[in-house]
Protein backbone atom coordinates (compact mmCIF):
# COMPACT_ATOMS: atom_id res chain seq x y z
CA UNK A 1 0.00 0.00 0.00
CA UNK A 2 1.92 3.56 -1.39
CA UNK A 3 1.49 7.00 0.91
CA UNK A 4 0.62 9.99 -0.83
CA UNK A 5 3.13 12.94 -0.20
CA UNK A 6 0.47 14.57 2.35
CA UNK A 7 0.87 11.12 4.43
CA UNK A 8 4.26 11.17 4.78
CA UNK A 9 4.19 14.60 5.67
CA UNK A 10 1.64 14.16 8.78
CA UNK A 11 3.51 10.95 9.61
CA UNK A 12 6.89 13.13 9.68
CA UNK A 13 5.11 15.66 11.66
CA UNK A 14 3.50 13.81 14.33
CA UNK A 15 6.50 11.53 14.94
CA UNK A 16 4.02 8.36 14.26
CA UNK A 17 5.96 5.19 13.53
CA UNK A 18 4.98 4.84 10.25
CA UNK A 19 7.09 2.85 7.34
CA UNK A 20 9.30 5.35 5.44
CA UNK A 21 7.85 4.94 1.75
CA UNK A 22 11.35 3.79 -0.20
CA UNK A 23 11.03 0.51 2.04
CA UNK A 24 7.60 -0.54 0.60
CA UNK A 25 7.56 -2.69 -2.75
CA UNK A 26 7.33 -1.04 -5.98
CA UNK A 27 4.52 -2.78 -8.06
CA UNK A 28 6.56 -4.72 -9.90
CA UNK A 29 8.63 -6.29 -7.31
CA UNK A 30 5.11 -7.33 -5.73
CA UNK A 31 3.87 -9.19 -8.96
CA UNK A 32 7.35 -11.02 -9.32
CA UNK A 33 7.40 -11.90 -5.38
CA UNK A 34 3.93 -12.86 -5.88
CA UNK A 35 4.61 -15.18 -8.97
CA UNK A 36 7.43 -16.61 -7.04
CA UNK A 37 4.88 -17.51 -4.02
CA UNK A 38 2.23 -19.51 -6.38
CA UNK A 39 5.09 -21.21 -8.16
CA UNK A 40 6.47 -22.28 -4.97
CA UNK A 41 3.01 -22.89 -3.49
CA UNK A 42 2.05 -25.02 -7.07
CA UNK A 43 5.16 -27.41 -7.11
CA UNK A 44 6.57 -25.41 -10.30
CA UNK A 45 9.89 -24.83 -8.76
CA UNK A 46 11.64 -25.11 -5.14
CA UNK A 47 12.92 -22.60 -2.71
CA UNK A 48 16.11 -24.35 -3.71
CA UNK A 49 15.98 -23.70 -7.22
CA UNK A 50 15.91 -19.90 -7.01
CA UNK A 51 18.96 -19.73 -4.57
CA UNK A 52 20.92 -22.08 -6.83
CA UNK A 53 20.31 -19.93 -9.13
CA UNK A 54 20.82 -16.73 -7.22
CA UNK A 55 24.10 -18.50 -6.44
CA UNK A 56 25.11 -19.22 -10.16
CA UNK A 57 24.34 -15.46 -11.54
CA UNK A 58 26.13 -14.53 -8.61
CA UNK A 59 28.95 -16.41 -9.85
CA UNK A 60 29.60 -15.27 -12.41
CA UNK A 61 31.38 -12.24 -13.27
CA UNK A 62 34.09 -10.17 -14.85
CA UNK A 63 37.12 -12.13 -13.60
CA UNK A 64 35.79 -14.65 -16.09
CA UNK A 65 36.20 -12.21 -18.80
CA UNK A 66 39.91 -11.10 -17.34
CA UNK A 67 41.44 -14.70 -17.64
CA UNK A 68 40.21 -15.42 -21.05
CA UNK A 69 41.99 -12.03 -22.12
CA UNK A 70 45.02 -12.21 -19.75
CA UNK A 71 45.67 -15.84 -21.39
CA UNK A 72 44.68 -14.39 -25.02
CA UNK A 73 47.46 -11.83 -24.24
CA UNK A 74 49.94 -14.24 -23.17
CA UNK A 75 49.07 -17.38 -26.03
CA UNK A 76 49.05 -16.45 -29.20
CA UNK A 77 47.48 -20.01 -29.97
CA UNK A 78 44.98 -19.41 -27.46
CA UNK A 79 44.07 -15.91 -28.67
CA UNK A 80 43.30 -17.62 -32.23
CA UNK A 81 41.60 -20.37 -30.74
CA UNK A 82 39.39 -17.97 -28.74
CA UNK A 83 38.43 -15.48 -31.90
CA UNK A 84 37.73 -19.27 -33.97
CA UNK A 85 35.92 -21.04 -31.49
CA UNK A 86 35.12 -18.40 -28.17
CA UNK A 87 32.68 -21.13 -26.60
CA UNK A 88 35.14 -24.09 -26.80
CA UNK A 89 37.65 -22.17 -25.19
CA UNK A 90 35.80 -21.21 -22.62
CA UNK A 91 34.86 -24.73 -22.06
CA UNK A 92 38.78 -25.40 -21.99
CA UNK A 93 38.90 -22.45 -19.17
CA UNK A 94 36.42 -24.47 -17.51
CA UNK A 95 34.05 -21.16 -18.05
CA UNK A 96 30.34 -22.33 -18.62
CA UNK A 97 29.28 -20.22 -21.85
CA UNK A 98 26.80 -22.55 -22.85
CA UNK A 99 23.56 -20.58 -21.93
CA UNK A 100 25.25 -17.82 -24.70
CA UNK A 101 23.69 -18.83 -28.25
CA UNK A 102 26.39 -17.21 -30.13
CA UNK A 103 29.74 -15.57 -29.06
CA UNK A 104 31.71 -13.34 -31.29
CA UNK A 105 35.11 -12.02 -29.81
CA UNK A 106 36.34 -8.52 -30.91
CA UNK A 107 39.97 -7.92 -31.16
CA UNK A 108 41.42 -4.31 -30.18
CA UNK A 109 44.49 -2.77 -32.56
CA UNK A 110 46.44 0.28 -32.29
CA UNK A 111 44.14 1.37 -35.48
CA UNK A 112 41.08 -0.41 -34.21
CA UNK A 113 38.66 -0.31 -30.91
CA UNK A 114 35.28 -1.76 -30.55
CA UNK A 115 32.20 -0.60 -28.90
CA UNK A 116 29.75 -2.85 -27.58
CA UNK A 117 26.04 -1.85 -27.25
CA UNK A 118 22.31 -3.01 -26.80
CA UNK A 119 20.15 -0.09 -27.78
CA UNK A 120 17.27 -2.20 -27.74
CA UNK A 121 17.56 -3.66 -24.44
CA UNK A 122 20.50 -4.86 -22.67
CA UNK A 123 21.93 -8.21 -23.90
CA UNK A 124 25.24 -8.85 -22.56
CA UNK A 125 27.64 -11.89 -22.71
CA UNK A 126 26.91 -12.44 -18.62
CA UNK A 127 28.62 -15.81 -18.51
CA UNK A 128 31.81 -14.17 -19.39
CA UNK A 129 30.99 -10.60 -17.55
CA UNK A 130 28.62 -11.44 -14.81
CA UNK A 131 25.76 -8.80 -14.68
CA UNK A 132 25.45 -6.10 -17.11
CA UNK A 133 26.39 -2.22 -15.03
CA UNK A 134 23.90 0.11 -14.60
CA UNK A 135 25.09 2.41 -17.40
CA UNK A 136 24.93 -0.18 -19.61
CA UNK A 137 21.63 -0.32 -19.28
CA UNK A 138 20.85 3.47 -19.40
CA UNK A 139 18.91 5.18 -21.62
CA UNK A 140 22.00 7.76 -21.74
CA UNK A 141 24.17 4.65 -23.11
CA UNK A 142 22.52 2.83 -25.34
CA UNK A 143 21.39 5.70 -27.21
CA UNK A 144 25.10 7.54 -27.89
CA UNK A 145 27.36 4.90 -27.64
CA UNK A 146 25.93 4.29 -31.42
CA UNK A 147 26.10 7.70 -32.59
CA UNK A 148 28.54 9.72 -30.50
CA UNK A 149 31.06 6.63 -29.47
CA UNK A 150 33.95 8.61 -29.42
CA UNK A 151 32.04 11.88 -26.53
CA UNK A 152 31.13 8.50 -24.22
CA UNK A 153 34.50 7.47 -24.74
CA UNK A 154 35.77 10.34 -23.52
CA UNK A 155 33.64 10.51 -20.32
CA UNK A 156 35.04 7.15 -19.47
CA UNK A 157 38.50 8.95 -19.89
CA UNK A 158 39.55 7.62 -23.11
CA UNK A 159 40.58 9.96 -25.92
CA UNK A 160 41.19 8.27 -29.63
CA UNK A 161 43.11 10.13 -32.18
CA UNK A 162 40.43 10.34 -35.18
CA UNK A 163 42.56 8.02 -36.97
CA UNK A 164 41.90 5.36 -34.81
CA UNK A 165 38.93 3.58 -36.41
CA UNK A 166 36.06 2.87 -33.85
CA UNK A 167 33.55 0.23 -34.66
CA UNK A 168 30.28 -0.07 -32.50
CA UNK A 169 28.56 -3.54 -32.26
CA UNK A 170 24.93 -3.17 -31.70
CA UNK A 171 23.99 -6.57 -30.33
CA UNK A 172 20.82 -6.68 -31.01
CA UNK A 173 20.30 -10.47 -31.87
CA UNK A 174 21.21 -13.74 -31.32
CA UNK A 175 25.25 -12.68 -30.97
CA UNK A 176 27.08 -11.61 -27.81
CA UNK A 177 30.15 -9.72 -28.01
CA UNK A 178 33.28 -9.63 -25.97
CA UNK A 179 35.99 -7.22 -26.57
CA UNK A 180 38.99 -8.65 -26.95
CA UNK A 181 41.28 -5.10 -25.39
CA UNK A 182 44.84 -4.44 -26.70
CA UNK A 183 47.65 -5.89 -24.11
CA UNK A 184 49.53 -2.25 -22.34
CA UNK A 185 52.61 -1.29 -23.60
CA UNK A 186 55.17 -2.15 -20.32
CA UNK A 187 53.56 -5.52 -19.59
CA UNK A 188 56.23 -7.29 -21.04
CA UNK A 189 56.80 -10.44 -19.01
CA UNK A 190 54.09 -9.83 -16.19
CA UNK A 191 52.51 -13.32 -15.47
CA UNK A 192 48.65 -14.11 -16.73
CA UNK A 193 47.94 -13.15 -13.11
CA UNK A 194 49.24 -9.97 -13.11
CA UNK A 195 47.64 -9.57 -16.61
CA UNK A 196 44.20 -10.27 -15.10
CA UNK A 197 44.07 -7.82 -12.73
CA UNK A 198 44.96 -5.04 -15.61
CA UNK A 199 41.75 -6.02 -17.74
CA UNK A 200 38.53 -3.99 -16.44
CA UNK A 201 34.94 -5.05 -17.37
CA UNK A 202 35.01 -1.73 -18.95
CA UNK A 203 37.50 -2.75 -20.57
CA UNK A 204 35.66 -5.91 -21.91
CA UNK A 205 32.56 -3.72 -23.02
CA UNK A 206 35.16 -1.17 -24.98
CA UNK A 207 34.32 2.31 -23.59
CA UNK A 208 38.16 2.22 -22.43
CA UNK A 209 41.40 0.53 -22.74
CA UNK A 210 42.66 -1.69 -19.94
CA UNK A 211 44.79 -0.33 -16.97
CA UNK A 212 48.02 0.69 -17.21
CA UNK A 213 50.71 -1.48 -15.15
CA UNK A 214 51.09 0.26 -11.62
CA UNK B 1 18.77 -26.42 -47.85
CA UNK B 2 18.81 -23.03 -49.47
CA UNK B 3 22.17 -21.48 -48.56
CA UNK B 4 22.06 -17.56 -47.40
CA UNK B 5 20.61 -15.20 -49.82
CA UNK B 6 23.81 -12.80 -49.51
CA UNK B 7 27.39 -13.17 -49.08
CA UNK B 8 30.00 -11.05 -47.64
CA UNK B 9 30.45 -7.70 -49.34
CA UNK B 10 27.02 -7.56 -51.03
CA UNK B 11 25.54 -3.56 -50.37
CA UNK B 12 22.47 -4.41 -48.37
CA UNK B 13 19.24 -2.10 -47.33
CA UNK B 14 17.30 -2.11 -44.17
CA UNK B 15 13.65 -2.30 -44.88
CA UNK B 16 12.00 0.63 -43.85
CA UNK B 17 9.16 -0.90 -42.37
CA UNK B 18 7.16 -0.22 -39.37
CA UNK B 19 4.84 -2.76 -37.52
CA UNK B 20 4.24 -3.80 -33.88
CA UNK B 21 5.70 -6.45 -32.15
CA UNK B 22 9.02 -7.83 -31.27
CA UNK B 23 11.36 -6.76 -33.67
CA UNK B 24 15.37 -6.53 -33.49
CA UNK B 25 16.39 -4.25 -35.85
CA UNK B 26 16.52 -0.84 -34.51
CA UNK B 27 14.91 2.03 -35.80
CA UNK B 28 17.87 4.07 -36.64
CA UNK B 29 19.05 1.85 -39.31
CA UNK B 30 16.03 1.43 -41.25
CA UNK B 31 16.49 2.29 -44.79
CA UNK B 32 20.19 2.82 -44.53
CA UNK B 33 22.48 1.10 -46.93
CA UNK B 34 25.35 -1.14 -45.50
CA UNK B 35 27.37 -4.34 -46.15
CA UNK B 36 27.29 -7.85 -45.22
CA UNK B 37 29.53 -8.21 -43.02
CA UNK B 38 29.38 -11.60 -42.25
CA UNK B 39 26.84 -14.29 -42.42
CA UNK B 40 26.04 -16.12 -38.98
CA UNK B 41 23.96 -18.76 -39.77
CA UNK B 42 20.04 -19.51 -39.29
CA UNK B 43 18.15 -18.78 -35.90
CA UNK B 44 14.71 -19.22 -34.58
CA UNK B 45 12.94 -16.26 -35.63
CA UNK B 46 12.45 -13.95 -32.09
CA UNK B 47 9.53 -12.43 -34.01
CA UNK B 48 7.77 -15.43 -33.24
CA UNK B 49 9.31 -16.65 -30.29
CA UNK B 50 8.34 -13.35 -28.21
CA UNK B 51 5.11 -14.76 -28.46
CA UNK B 52 5.16 -18.03 -27.06
CA UNK B 53 5.59 -19.88 -30.76
CA UNK B 54 8.39 -21.81 -32.59
CA UNK B 55 9.91 -19.96 -34.19
CA UNK B 56 9.75 -21.49 -37.60
CA UNK B 57 10.73 -21.09 -40.13
CA UNK B 58 14.47 -20.50 -39.14
CA UNK B 59 15.62 -16.81 -40.50
CA UNK B 60 19.33 -16.41 -41.39
CA UNK B 61 21.02 -13.59 -39.31
CA UNK B 62 23.84 -11.34 -40.85
CA UNK B 63 26.36 -9.07 -39.58
CA UNK B 64 25.61 -5.80 -40.99
CA UNK B 65 28.43 -3.03 -41.29
CA UNK B 66 27.43 0.46 -41.84
CA UNK B 67 29.55 3.84 -42.32
CA UNK B 68 28.71 6.18 -39.39
CA UNK B 69 28.22 9.01 -41.91
CA UNK B 70 25.87 7.36 -43.56
CA UNK B 71 23.67 6.68 -41.14
CA UNK B 72 23.90 9.71 -38.88
CA UNK B 73 24.78 12.05 -41.85
CA UNK B 74 26.14 14.45 -39.62
CA UNK B 75 29.36 12.65 -37.99
CA UNK B 76 32.96 13.45 -37.66
CA UNK B 77 34.56 14.51 -40.52
CA UNK B 78 37.08 11.77 -42.61
CA UNK B 79 36.29 9.14 -39.95
CA UNK B 80 36.23 5.85 -41.16
CA UNK B 81 34.32 4.97 -37.91
CA UNK B 82 31.67 2.25 -38.62
CA UNK B 83 28.60 0.88 -37.15
CA UNK B 84 27.72 -3.02 -37.11
CA UNK B 85 24.14 -4.43 -36.17
CA UNK B 86 22.69 -7.89 -36.30
CA UNK B 87 19.79 -7.90 -39.04
CA UNK B 88 17.87 -11.08 -39.62
CA UNK B 89 16.99 -11.87 -43.82
CA UNK B 90 13.76 -10.80 -43.55
CA UNK B 91 14.70 -7.35 -42.85
CA UNK B 92 16.97 -6.94 -45.66
CA UNK B 93 17.01 -5.89 -49.05
CA UNK B 94 19.54 -6.19 -52.53
CA UNK B 95 20.62 -2.56 -52.84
Amino acid sequence: MSMDRSDVHHAADTGEDHPHPKHELGYYAKRIYAIRDLLIEKGVITQDDIQRQIDYQEARSPANGAQLVARAWADPAFKKRLIDDPKATCAEMGIDATSINEFVVLENTERVRHLVVCTLCSCYPRPILGRPPDWYKSLNYRSRAVNDPRGVMREFGQELPDEVEIRVHDSTADMRYLVLPLRPRGTEGMSEAELAKLVTRDSMIGVVDPLAPQ
Amino acid sequence: MEGPRFKPGERVRVRAEDRPGHIRTPFYVRGKTGWIERVYGDFLNPESLAYGKDGLPEKTLYLVGFDQKEVWGQYLAGSQDKLFVDIYDHWLEPA
